[in-house]
C-alpha cells in the first residue's frame, strides 16, 4: 500500500538508470544514512561501537571484496585474509615511514598494495580454474602471513612482530575515541559500497557475471578473460586491503600477522554464503549475522542460571549450530539472507493484496 | 540477609568520601574472565581458569577479601583476538554494580589488543608469565603487569641455568645452543635477546622456526641432528611441544637436553609425547603438585564440596591449574593491599592498580597464604611491573614433573636497558610522557 | 650426502602420511564429485573417539570397531542430511557445505570428548633405526607399510568386488550408472564410510605422532597440495603427490631454509603445487576436462 511505484514516472534516461528506482527506497536510504551518521553516534555507547558496529562494518566491506571476486566474477578464493593483512601492514608502514601522509591516503595506498598482491596471486587464474584455483589463493594465504612474520621490517622491527596503530587523525580531527573510529569506518564503508554498486552495474560488472556463469562462453562472445579476471582480483584485493587496514587500526588498534589467518578467510567466505553470493546487501546481512550470532548466543547463555551450561560447551554448540546453519542455507536458500529480503520487498509492494 | 546488609552499610560508612560507591548495593568485587575452553589451546585455558576460579571460590568460602565477596563471569574467547576484545568491552563495566578489578586474558594477542583500552579505561591488565616484555616498565605502561616473569627474563634464566649446569657462566663459551621457536610473534619475541646473550657469553646460537601450528618438525630436527647442539631451547605452544619431543626421539636427540620454556612446561605438553618425553626439562614459575597448604585448602573446601571448576578432577594440581591458583593469589593479594589504602570495600580498577604496583610478597606472607614454594617472593614498584624474574627447573619422569633446581634468577640488570629502550620508543610513537617514578607513592 | 638421503627418506615417509589423508579425499571426490573439506574433521573425530574409548578401558579392537561404526553413522547422516538435498548443485556449493560440515563435526567431537590433548601409543616403538649410518624412524616405516596395505585393500575393493564396480561406474558417469540400476545413494554412503575408515587409520597414525587433539583437523591443509599435484580422481596420484610434497618440502626446509628463512613448510607445498598446475592444469593424474559451450 505504502511501498509501491504507482505514480512515479521517469522522464529522463538518467532517472531511469538510477540505482534506487523507487522513491521510497531513496528516502529510506537517506533516513538510514542519517541515522547511521547522526543518530548512532548520539545513541551508541563504547560497547556498541568497539565490539559490534565497527567489526560489523569492516566485515561487510571485506565481504563485499570477496563477493566481487567470488559472487560476481566466480573465482573461488580462500586468501581474503592475506589481502587484508597486506592492506593493514602497508598502511602501517606508510604511516610511520612517510611523514605527513594523511590517514585516508595511506589507507587508500594500502588498498592499492593489496590490489597488486592480489593480481600477482590471481595470475594463475588465467590457466587454472575451479578448485584448483584454491591452491593459488591458499598459497597467498600462507605465504603472506609467513613473509609478514619472517621479515621484521614489515613490523618496524618490533621485537614481538605485533604492531600497534598510530594515532587516527583526519583533517586534524582526532578519531581515537570509539565514536570517532566508528564514523571513520562508516564513511569509508559507505563510499566503497557506493563505488561497488556502480562497478557491478558497469560493463565490467556484467563481464564478471558472464565469466562467472561460464568463462569459455564468455570468451567466445568476445570478453577479454585475462583482463576481466585480473581486474576482479585487483578490485577485490583493494576492497579487502582497505578492510584490513580498518580492521587493524579502527577496530583492534593492533595487528599481528596471525590475526589474518585462514580462519578469517573462512569467516569472510561464510559472510557471503549466508548473506548471499552476488548481492551487495547480502554482505551487510551476512556480516551482521556473523558478528551478532555469537554475541547473542553467549548473552543468552549468561542469562541462564550459572552452572547450567558449561562455557566451553556453549562454544562447541555455537560451532555446530554455525556449521548446520551454513548447510541449511545452502540447501534451503542458496542465495542467502539477501534473497529473503528481496522476497519481503516483493510482498511489501503488493501488500495488503496477495498478488 | 541481615549480615550482608550490615556489611554493605559498613562499606557505605567507610566510603563516604567516594560518592560513586553509594549506589553499591552488594559488597562485591568483580573479575571479568576472558576464558577459553574450546579450540586449539583449550587445554591451557581450562586448567588456568579452573585454578583461578577455584581460588576465588576458596577465598569466598573463607569470608572473601576483608568481607568483600569476589564474583566473576566468563566470556569465551577461543583464544581469538576479536572475541577477546568483544568480551573485554562487554565485561569491563563490572557486573550488577560490582566493579571490575583486573583482566587476565592469558593470551598474548588479546593482551596486545586490549593494552591501550585498558589504559584508557583504567583497568589493570594482568599478563602473568607472558605478554609484552617492555610493559615491565611501569612508568610507560601504568596499567599493564607482566607478573613474575616476562619473556626476556625467561630466556635469561634458562641461559643462566645452562651455565650452572656447565659449571659457571664462563663455561658457556663454545657451547652450541639451538632455539626452536613457534612461528608467531610470541615465538620470535626473544630471538634478539638470545643473540645479545650469545654475544655476551660466547656460545653459538642457532635459531630454527617451526611454522604454526607445529605438527610437522622433521626437517628442523634433522637440522638439529646435524648441528649436534649441547642444548635445545624449546619455545613451543600447544601441539608443537609433544611433536617436538616425539620428533627429537625419532632423530635420536636426548630429551634431557631439551629445555622447555614457560609455555612448554605443562603436563599437556609432555604427556601426549608418551615415553619420548621422559627426561624432558622445563622451566616453571611454580611447581605442580597438591602438597601446598593452599591447594589442600582448595581441595577440602571447594573441590571435595563439589564446587570445583575442573571437568576432569585428575588435573587438580597440574601446572596450568596451579598457574591459575598463583594468578588468583596475586590478584587477591593486590586487592588486599589496595584495600589497606582505599578502605575495605569494592575498589575501582584504578585503585586495584595501585595495589598491584605495591604488591609485595615475602616468605612470611607466602607462608601465611600456604603458598611458600608455590609462588616466588616478589615485589613490584612503579618502574618494575614484573617483580620476580626467577624460575625453577623441573624434569618429566614419564608421568609427572619433578623439581630439579632451586630458584634460578634472571639477569634483570642486563635486560633492563633493553626493555627501557623499547618502552621509550613506544612512548615516543604514542606521545606518552613516562611517569616520574620517584614522585609516585 | 648421507644427510641428504636422510632428509629425502624422512620426507618420503612423511609424504606417505599426507597421502593417507589425501586418499580419503580422492575416494569421495571420485564417487560423489564432492571436494570434502570435512575430511580433516573426520580424521579428528575418529581418532578422538578411538582414544577416548581406549582411555575408558575399552580394548583396542573393540574401540576400533566402535569408532568405525561411528564413522559409518556419520556417512549415513551426511548422505541423508547433506548430499541428498544438495544433489545436482554446483561443486562449489557442495564444497561450501562440507566446510559447514567440518564445523559441525569438530564442534560435536569436542562437545562429546572434551578439548584435552590425549596421548596415543600404538605399541610401536619410535626408537630410531640405524641403517648404513642413516637414521630411519621405525614408526614412519610402519606407517608406510600400513599405507601400502590400505592401498592394496582399496584397489582390491575397487577392482574385484561388485561394490567397486558400481562405484567406478558412478564415478565414470552417474546418469548411466543410474540407468543400469545402481543405487547412487547407497554408493555414496559406502564411499563416505570407506573414507571414514581411511580417516580413522590416518587419524590413528597421525594421532600417535602428534597426540590426539584439535589441531589434528589441520592435517587437511597438508593434504590439499598433495591432492592438487596428484589430481582429484586418482589414488595413485595421491600417493605420488604425497611423496613429491613430503620429499620436496623437507629438502626445501633444510637446504633453502637457511637462505630465505626457516618455517617455509606451510606455504612451500602450495607454491610447488601451483608450479605443477601451470604445466598440467588438472594435476599429474587428473582427467582433463573438455568444455563445450
Amino acid at each position: 500500500m505504502f511501498y509501491r511505484e504507482a505514480g512515479q514516472f521517469n522522464t529522463r534516461y538518467a532517472q531511469d538508470r538510477r540505482i534506487f528506482a523507487l522513491r521510497q527506497d531513496r528516502h529510506g536510504l537517506v533516513a538510514l544514512l542519517l541515522f547511521a551518521f547522526v543518530g548512532v553516534p548520539w545513541l551508541g555507547n563504547d560497547y556498541w561501537f568497539s565490539a559490534i558496529l565497527i567489526p560489523f562494518l569492516v566485515l561487510s566491506l571485506a565481504g563485499l571484496g570477496l563477493n566481487l571476486l567470488t559472487g560476481y566474477a566466480g573465482q573461488l578464493s580462500l586468501g581474503s585474509a592475506a589481502f587484508m593483512a597486506v592492506g593493514a601492514f602497508a598502511t602501517y608502514n606508510l604511516e610511520i615511514r612517510v611523514a605527513g601522509l594523511p590517514l585516508l591516503v595511506s589507507i587508500a595506498l594500502g588498498g592499492l598494495t593489496a590490489a597488486l598482491v592480489a593480481v600477482l596471486f590471481g595470475l594463475p587464474s588465467l590457466r587454472i580454474k575451479g578448485f584448483y584455483l584454491l591452491v593459488s589463493t591458499l598459497a597467498a594465504q600462507f605465504f603472506v602471513t609467513w613473509a609478514l612474520t619472517r621479515f621484521s621490517w614489515f613490523s618496524n622491527n618490533s621485537a614481538s612482530g605485533v604492531i600497534s596503530a598510530p594515532r587516527l587523525e583526519v583533517f586534524g580531527v582526532s578519531l581515537d575515541a570509539p565514536a570517532g573510529r566508528y564514523l571513520l569506518t562508516l564513511s569509508v564503508v559507505v563510499a566503497l559500497f557506493w563505488l561497488g554498486k556502480n562497478l557491478v552495474r558497469s560493463e565490467l560488472g556484467r563481464n564478471w557475471m558472464a565469466v562467472r556463469d561460464m568463462d569459455t562462453a564468455a570468451s567466445v562472445i568476445g570478453i577479454a578473460l585475462a583482463k576481466t579476471k585480473l581486474l576482479a582480483f585487483a578490485i577485490s584485493g583493494f576492497f579487502l586491503g582497505v578492510a584490513g587496514a580498518l580492521w587493524a587500526f579502527a577496530y583492534l588498534g593492533t595487528v599481528e600477522p596471525h590475526g589474518f589467518d585462514l580462519n578469517r578467510s573462512f569467516q569472510i567466505l561464510f559472510i557471503i554464503i549466508i548473506g548471499g553470493l552476488g548481492s551487495l546487501l547480502g554482505n551487510f546481512l551476512g556480516a551482521a549475522f556473523i558478528v551478532l550470532f555469537p554475541v547473542l548466543l553467549s548473552n543468552l547463555v549468561s542469562l541462564l542460571p550459572g552452572g547450567l551450561v558449561d562455557a566451553g560447551q556453549v562454544e562447541n554448540l555455537q560451532k555446530m549450530l554455525f556449521g548446520a546453519l551454513i548447510i541449511l542455507f545452502l540447501i534451503k536458500e542458496p542465495e542467502g539472507l539477501a534473497r529473503l529480503w528481496q522476497r519481503f520487498r516483493q510482498r511489501a509492494r503488493l501488500w495488503p493484496l496477495r498478488y | 540477609m541481615f549480615k550482608r546488609s550490615f556489611a554493605s552499610s559498613l562499606a557505605l560508612a567507610l566510603s563516604l568520601t567516594t560518592a560513586a560507591f553509594a549506589v553499591q548495593a552488594d559488597n562485591e568485587q568483580y573479575f571479568p574472565l576472558q576464558s577459553y575452553r574450546v579450540g586449539p589451546y583449550a587445554a591451557g585455558g581450562t586448567g588456568f581458569f579452573g585454578g583461578f576460579i577455584d581460588y576465588l571460590k576458596y577465598v569466598n568460602a573463607n569470608g572473601g577479601v576483608n568481607g568483600v565477596k569476589l564474583t566473576w563471569s566468563e566470556c569465551e574467547t577461543e583464544y581469538v583476538v576479536e572475541k577477546g576484545v568483544e568480551c573485554y568491552e562487554r565485561l569491563k563495566k563490572g557486573l550488577n554494580g560490582a566493579p571490575a578489578a583486573a583482566t587476565n586474558p592469558l593470551s598474548v594477542g588479546i593482551a596486545y589488543a586490549t593494552l591501550e583500552r585498558s589504559t584508557a579505561d583504567k583497568l589493570p591488565l594482568i599478563t602473568i608469565n607472558h605478554g609484552r616484555t617492555d610493559s615491565t616498565d611501569g612508568s610507560v605502561f601504568p596499567y599493564v603487569f607482566p607478573l613474575q616473569l616476562n619473556p626476556y627474563s625467561e630466556v635469561s634464566a634458562i641461559i643462566n641455568y645452562i651455565g650452572q649446569r656447565a659449571g659457571g657462566l664462563d663455561k658457556l663459551k663454545g657451547l652450541k645452543i639451538v632455539t626452536l621457536y613457534h612461528g608467531s610473534p610470541y615465538g620470535k619475541e626473544t630471538n634478539e635477546v638470545l643473540q645479545t646473550l650469545a654475544d655476551k657469553y660466547g656460545f653459538a646460537l642457532t635459531l630454527l622456526e617451526v611454522p604454526h601450528p607445529g605438527n610437522e618438525q622433521q626437517s628442523q630436527w634433522l637440522n638439529i641432528r646435524r648441528e649436534k647442539p649441547d642444548w635445545v631451547i624449546l619455545r613451543g605452544w600447544g601441539v608443537m611441544n609433544p611433536v617436538a619431543l616425539k620428533t627429537a626421539q625419532k632423530v635420536g636427540f636426548p630429551a634431557d637436553h631439551i629445555i622447555g620454556n614457560i609455555w612448554s612446561n605443562s603436563e599437556d605438553d609432555a604427556a601426549p609425547a608418551g615415553a619420548a618425553a621422559k627426561g624432558f626439562i622445563a622451566i616453571t614459575t611454580h611447581p605442580s603438585g597438591t602438597d601446598f597448604p593452599v591447594l589442600q585448602g582448595i581441595k577440602q573446601q571447594v573441590v571435595d564440596a563439589g564446587h570445583g571448576d575442573l571437568a576432569d578432577p585428575k588435573r587438580f594440581g597440574t601446572v596450568y591449574y596451579n598457574l591459575g591458583v598463583v594468578n588468583g593469589i596475586l590478584n587477591v593479594e593486590a586487592l588486599r593491599i589496595a584495600q589497606q589504602k582505599f578502605g575495605k570495600q569494592p575498589l575501582t580498577g584504578e585503585q586495584v592498580r595501585w595495589g598491584f604496583e605495591h604488591l609485595k610478597l615475602d616468605d612470611a606472607r607466602l607462608k601465611e597464604l600456604g603458598a611458600l614454594g608455590l609462588v616466588q617472593p616478589l615485589q613490584l614498584s612503579c618502574s618494575d611491573h614484573e617483580g620476580g624474574g626467577a624460575v625453577r627447573f623441573q624434569q618429566w619422569d614419564g608421568s609427572q614433573w619433578k623439581l630439579i633446581s632451586d630458584w634460578v634468577q634472571a639477569d634483570r640488570a642486563l635486560l633492563r636497558p633493553i626493555i627501557e629502550a623499547s618502552s621509550h620508543q613506544y612512548a615516543r610513537e604514542k606521545g606518552i610522557t613516562p611517569r616520574d617514578c620517584s614522585k609516585e607513592s | 650426502m648421507e644427510f641428504f638421503f636422510e632428509v629425502l627418506i624422512g620426507g618420503l615417509l612423511a609424504g606417505v602420511m599426507y597421502a593417507l589423508v589425501a586418499i580419503g579425499f580422492v575416494l569421495i571426490y571420485k564417487a560423489s564429485g564432492v571436494f570434502n573439506f570435512a575430511q580433516g574433521a573426520m580424521v579428528l573425530f575418529s581418532a578422538l573417539t578411538f582414544v577416548s574409548l581406549l582411555e575408558r578401558g575399552v580394548p583396542f579392537w573393540l574401540a576400533f570397531l566402535i569408532s568405525l561404526a561411528a564413522m559409518v553413522l556419520i556417512a549415513v547422516a551426511v548422505e541423508r542430511v547433506v548430499l541428498r538435498p544438495l544433489v545436482n548443485r554446483s561443486p562449489i556449493t557442495l564444497f561450501m557445505a562440507t566446510l559447514g560440515l567440518s564445523y559441525v563435526i569438530e564442534g560435536f567431537a569436542q562437545a562429546l570428548w572434551g578439548a584435552q590433548v590425549h596421548g596415543l601409543e600404538l605399541g610401536i616403538s619410535d626408537e630410531p633405526l640405524e641403517l648404513g649410518g642413516m637414521l630411519l624412524s621405525q614408526f614412519d616405516i610402519f606407517a608406510a607399510v600400513t599405507a601400502a596395505c590400505l592401498v592394496l585393500l582399496l584397489s582390491w575393493l575397487f577392482n574385484k568386488t561388485r561394490l567397486g564396480l558400481s562405484l567406478r561406474a558412478v564415478a565414470d558417469d552417474p546418469l548411466a550408472a543410474l540407468a543400469v540400476g545402481i543405487r547412487l545413494q547407497r554408493v555414496w554412503v559406502v564411499v563416505w564410510a570407506v573414507a571414514g575408515f581411511v580417516g580413522l587409520v590416518a587419524g590413528l597414525l597421525w594421532g600417535a605422532r602428534l597426540g590426539v587433539q584439535f589441531s589434528l583437523s589441520l592435517v587437511v591443509l597438508k593434504a590439499l597440495p598433495v591432492l592438487i599435484i596428484g589430481g582429484f580422481t586418482s589414488i595413485s596420484g595421491a600417493i605420488v603427490g604425497g611423496l613429491i610434497i613430503g620429499a620436496s618440502e623437507k629438502l626445501a626446509e633444510v637446504y633453502l631454509g637457511p637462505f630465505i628463512g626457516s618455517g617455509i613448510e606451510n606455504w612451500f607445498p602450495y607454491v610447488l603445487a601451483l608450479l605443477f598446475l601451470l604445466v598440467r592444469p588438472a594435476g599429474l593424474f587428473g582427467e582433463r576436462a573438455i568444455e563445450r559451450v
